[in-house]
């Protein structure tokens, strides 16, 4: 047992329980606010798992994308709409809570019996290191590029749509918006936040 | 390409001589760069206040700080003593957990970047092949940081100044990134020895600069923006939020923001250096110098002069940008919201991304020039 190996396992058995941990305490927490902090958290572990099996570009995509893009939109999103409010109890929290749980735990069992049952072929195929950059790029541009391209045009459909959404002021009158006189404020929910005329 | 001065190998290889293990060699060598770098860091950000108060009093015709330390010298060590040994306030109705996380989010991606800063051919604690990318992924961390402080002290500014400082630093990552990928294409690597090597053939005529002037305004204004310099400030505007997310920080941990500043800008200016000015460079060729004064490029002497004059060399490209920022912080105005937004969206934007499509065709066109 060298030192490389120990410290990749140490690393490996801090990571996986970070997730493990993080993950029930982002579906568990009452507070949103501390699930999104903390799905970042996990989205940033599970980067490092990527980093110890020697993928470092997708490691670092892991980061650049969920917990740079998705993770902080999130946020933004939570943090532009939270009102202190008290949420009404809903009416039987306590079923649903247990048939949540059980449907997770039987999900939970299915992929345990996955795990020991497939022969793993061990130890898997030697990692490319420092080459994996240019091989991502030759398969996504060779026999990847189908599915490449249709998740580019699914980008672009939903860039589109957010635009077209973002935009209510084409739908909005103007005189809607800023109209103090008959007592609306920007903080109403129809009045968009940050539209054009409100910069003007 | 010789291989430089590796003084990794031969720490461990002093140290095995000495009757120890390989093993336990490599591990007393893995913190020592490491430490070293911080050191820099911090070392560099004392500098660059001290640079800041200096200049800035030049700008308003003042002296600036002049009894600690000759010219004042010693004032940012007073400035960090000073927030050492304050009161550590967290509000009352703040979100202590939060509250506390929330710096150390802000500085730790700060300093890791600093793994790919070159100084030299060996001179960097871990050759990365991912290298650039890895500062692009690294800096889209601070955002989280930034809201969760902003969240945590709960007070209206903190949490518009958070907000603006994710905003601000969401926009201008896009077109940052437009413009290294633009360097990334010509040098055919994101390894960012590889891309300081590809500009060292011919001296200060082949440095990245002359191919890609739009690339370099881009990455420059960008990482001003990141950097929260003034004229894009906005997510701690004085007159408008007091100060911003940090506005209910006292003591260390307003330091630690301040820090994170000051080594970010520190680090965007050597990231400028290693991308376009040529890194670690000479303005005259090595081999050339090295045959004037009549001496092999392997000789021993030649390799410490070259390692020395490479990290002057570094140091030197990174400081004369860190002027021009706080030059342009104590001369420029700020701008408006609505005009940051637009300046990324709608002008970057665009322009890194035609300044990336020219620089793919010239590539096709001339290979030799711009890297086949």
């Amino acid at each position: 047992m060298n030192l490389a190996y120990s410290a990749e396992l140490i690393c490996f058995l801090i990571l996986s329980s970070i997730i493990v941990a993080g993950s029930l305490a982002v579906v568990l927490l009452e507070n949103i606010v501390y699930s999104a902090f903390l799905l970042g958290g996990v989205f940033m572990a599970v980067a490092g798992l990527y980093l110890l099996l020697n993928a470092s570009f997708v490691a670092a995509a892991q980061i650049l994308v969920y917990v740079g893009a998705v993770n902080v939109l999130i946020l933004f999103a939570i943090m532009l709409v939270n009102k202190k409010e008290k949420l009404k109890p809903i009416e039987g929290l306590k079923t649903r809570k247990i048939l949540s749980g059980a449907i997770c735990s039987g999900l939970l069992v299915l992929l345990l019996r996955v795990s020991i049952i497939t022969k793993w072929n061990i130890p898997g195929p030697a990692s490319i290191g420092e080459k994996a950059t240019e091989r991502i790029g030759e398969h996504l541009f060779t026999d990847y590029l189908l599915p490449f391209e249709l998740a580019s045009i699914l980008l672009l459909m939903a860039m589109i749509g957010a635009i077209v959404l973002a935009r209510r002021d084409i739908s909005n009158e103007p005189s809607k918006i800023n109209d103090f006189n008959n007592g609306k404020s920007l903080t109403e929910k129809e009045i968009p936040l940050l539209s054009e005329n409100t910069l003007k | 390409m010789t291989s430089g001065i590796d003084l990794e190998m031969s720490f461990t290889q002093g140290l095995q001589n000495l009757g120890l293990s390989h093993q336990l060699a490599h591990l007393l060598w893995i913190p020592l760069p490491m430490l070293l770098v911080l050191v820099a860091a911090v070392i560099g950000v004392l500098v660059t206040v001290w640079l800041e108060r200096k200049i800035s009093a030049a700008a308003q015709q003042r002296i600036g700080p002049e009894y600690a330390g000759a010219l004042g010298i010693l004032q940012p060590m007073a400035d960090g003593l000073k927030l050492l040994v304050k009161e550590d306030i967290i509000p009352a109705r703040a979100d202590s957990f939060l509250f506390t996380v929330g710096p150390i989010l802000v500085l730790v991606p700060v300093i890791l970047s600093w793994l790919i800063v070159p100084f030299g051919q060996n001179l960097l604690i871990s050759n990365v092949g991912i290298g650039i990318f890895l500062w692009i992924a690294l800096s889209s961390i601070q955002p989280i940081g930034l809201l969760m402080s902003g969240y945590s002290s709960n007070n209206k500014y903190s949490l518009l100044g958070g907000l603006r400082a994710a905003a601000q630093s969401i926009s201008y990552e896009i077109p940052l990134a437009l413009a290294v990928l633009a360097v990334v294409m010509m040098s055919n690597s994101l390894s960012t020895v590889d891309i300081v090597e590809q500009q060292n053939t011919a001296g200060f005529l082949s440095w990245n600069i002359w191919r890609q002037p739009v690339g370099f305004i881009i990455f420059w204004i960008c990482a001003l923006a990141e950097c929260e310099r003034l004229p894009f400030d906005l997510p701690e505007a004085e007159e408008e939020l007091v100060a911003g997310y940090q506005t209910e920080y006292a003591g260390m941990k307003f330091a630690l923001f301040y820090l994170a500043g000051y080594i970010n800008l520190v680090l965007s200016a050597l990231l400028v250096s290693v991308l376009y000015l040529g890194g670690w460079g000479f303005p005259i060729s090595i081999d050339w110098f090295s045959s004037l004064i009549g001496l092999s490029i392997e000789n021993p002497l030649v390799q410490i002069i070259a390692g020395s004059m490479g990290i002057v060399m570094t140091v030197l490209k990174a400081y004369l940008l860190v002027f021009l920022a706080i030059l342009l912080r104590w001369t420029t105005p700020r701008v408006r919201i609505d005009q940051l937004l637009d300046l990324g969206w709608k002008f970057l934007l665009p322009i890194s991304l035609v300044n990336l499509l020219v620089t793919a065709s010239l590539k096709l066109v001339f290979p030799m020039t711009f890297g086949g």
